[in-house]
């Protein structure tokens, strides 16, 4: 199982990564694998501000459909968008080409009560 | 919590990387590589399912086929020595207890019936039984495999020798898998051309090895009941407990085809012709989705914005790459082409009534 170091957990098994004023988030190597092959994303607007814990999405998997929460407080100023026509990135790369959406962070650096890797790790057992 | 049952082939799931899920008191898995592969396989190679879950019951003695003719809602008399029926069983009013496949063999009968309902479709037959009639439950001694996919039948001559040119739609033989006997009858669940092999549970492990061994060659990959599931749908064939209940009846449910309601008396015959007669207030429709979304069991169908009905069944076809559903919408509103829509989430996705099945052009009649 797939957690990197230097990214930041939710426990509703999202991932953030911290940049400058901004962040990308996604979903976990867990997530996905928890909800298997994913046939796509449903994205908030471009402007939408979102505190965290709120949700901002939905994954629509074959076998089921997961609400998204946000992480951290922040406005989208991009969504994935290669998403649309390759959904599977999400299952293939979850870190990587997978990512969901860029954040700009209300509190830029701020990680809230996000876990970190090793935190995380213990989270998912 | 009651302990749930593993089938004969729970070591060979594990091995495989199965997630597995529990399905009607038992252990199952749900996928190995993942629902869209395993879907693919099946509709363009080969898929390898444990299917040991489903109950299987003996039926014999002078008085069986007046029997299951009094219970079963299909013409019993009709099957021939050799060939399996598609049926149901009703309780009085009409309700569907269980659709199952009645196997007419040399001595007898066998039922397959669905693992949720064994207890029940088994205390129901033996309540209804004369003396003539000897009934046994052989779910525990029976595992079942399936081999589904346009390459099913040289998976199955490649593995065990077996000549199965001629074995014809719905007709099975009895015959050996792995060195053990076996019913192997060209039946299945996913709309292609497919067989399953009815075997013991100490045999059931070399069968699957052999299937799997000599399929590798024809892009067999074993497949859970996630691609079970999206399968059927594609075909809009039944599954109990979502599409048919005791809360449904044939006609409504479109299993119409299968209930010989001029066979004689069956239970539950008077409550179905009468439903025919009058017309069902509901049927079951096959609903495709203009626009991207995925309908789930229990969303709201709307029509003009008001409630016509309810979904039963629901996914993404990975095959049409488009929301596809099973629903029971009223009277009015079942026309094939009639527009509807889908309540996902608050938000209505326009759908449109479609003819079954959602996917043609299988391989089912290869």
């Amino acid at each position: 199982m797939s957690i990197p170091d230097g990214l930041w957990y939710s426990k509703d098994h999202e991932w953030a990564r911290l940049e400058d004023d901004h962040a990308v988030i996604g979903i976990t190597e867990f997530a996905q694998g928890e909800l298997g092959d994913i046939i796509f994303v449903e994205f908030p607007k471009v402007g939408q501000k979102f505190s965290g814990g709120d949700t901002f999405g939905t994954v629509e998997a074959v076998k089921t459909v997961a609400d998204l929460f946000m992480p951290l407080d922040g406005e989208i100023i991009e969504v994935n968008n290669a998403l649309d026509e390759e959904p599977d990135r999400v299952n293939s790369d979850p870190y990587g080409a997978g990512w969901l959406v860029k954040v700009k962070l209300s509190v830029p650096g701020g990680t809230g009560d996000l876990l970190d890797a090793a935190g995380y790790k213990e989270l998912i057992g | 919590m009651t302990q749930l049952k593993r089938t004969p082939l729970h070591d060979r799931h594990l091995a495989l990387g199965a997630k597995l899920t529990p399905f009607a008191g038992f252990e199952m898995p749900l996928q190995y590589d993942g629902i869209m592969a395993e879907h693919k396989a099946v509709r363009t190679a080969a898929g390898l399912f444990d299917i040991s879950h489903m109950g299987e019951f003996a039926v014999s003695g002078a008085g069986a086929e007046s029997f299951l003719q009094s219970l079963a809602v299909n013409d019993v008399a009709a099957l021939q020595v050799g060939q399996a029926q598609y049926s149901a069983i009703c309780r009085p009013d009409g309700g569907l207890l269980d659709d199952l496949l009645i196997y007419r063999r040399e001595n007898g009968y066998m039922l397959v019936v669905n693992a949720a309902n064994i207890a029940g479709d088994f205390d129901w037959l033996r309540a209804h039984a004369g003396a003539d009639v000897t009934l046994q439950d052989i779910s525990d001694s029976t595992a079942l495999i399936a081999v589904q996919g346009p390459h099913s039948r040289k998976v199955l001559e490649a593995a065990f020798g077996e000549q199965l040119a001629g074995l014809e739609f719905y007709h099975f033989s009895e015959t050996s898998a792995g060195g053990a006997p076996a019913i192997i009858s060209r039946t299945g669940y996913t709309g292609e051309l497919g067989f399953e092999i009815y075997t013991s549970p100490d045999a059931a492990p070399d069968v699957w090895d052999d299937l799997l061994r000599a399929g590798t060659e024809f892009g067999i990959r074993p497949a859970g009941l996630g691609a079970r599931d999206t399968l059927r749908l594609e075909m809009k064939y039944c599954l109990y407990g979502n599409d048919i209940s005791v809360d449904t009846n044939p006609i409504e449910a479109g299993l119409g085809w299968i209930t010989k309601l001029d066979k004689g008396p069956f239970i539950g015959s008077q409550a179905i012709a009468a439903v025919k007669a009058a017309g069902p207030d509901r049927r079951l429709v096959c609903l495709v989705l203009e626009e991207r979304a995925v309908p789930r069991p229990g969303y709201p169908i709307l029509a003009a914005g008001e409630p016509v009905g309810t979904v039963t069944s629901g996914t993404q076809s990975l095959t049409l790459k488009q929301g596809i559903a099973l629903g029971y919408v009223a009277r009015g509103f079942t026309k094939t082409g009639t527009e509807l829509a889908v309540e996902i989430r608050g938000r209505r996705a326009a759908a449109r009534v479609v003819k079954p099945p959602f996917v043609s052009g299988t391989s089912l009649m290869d």
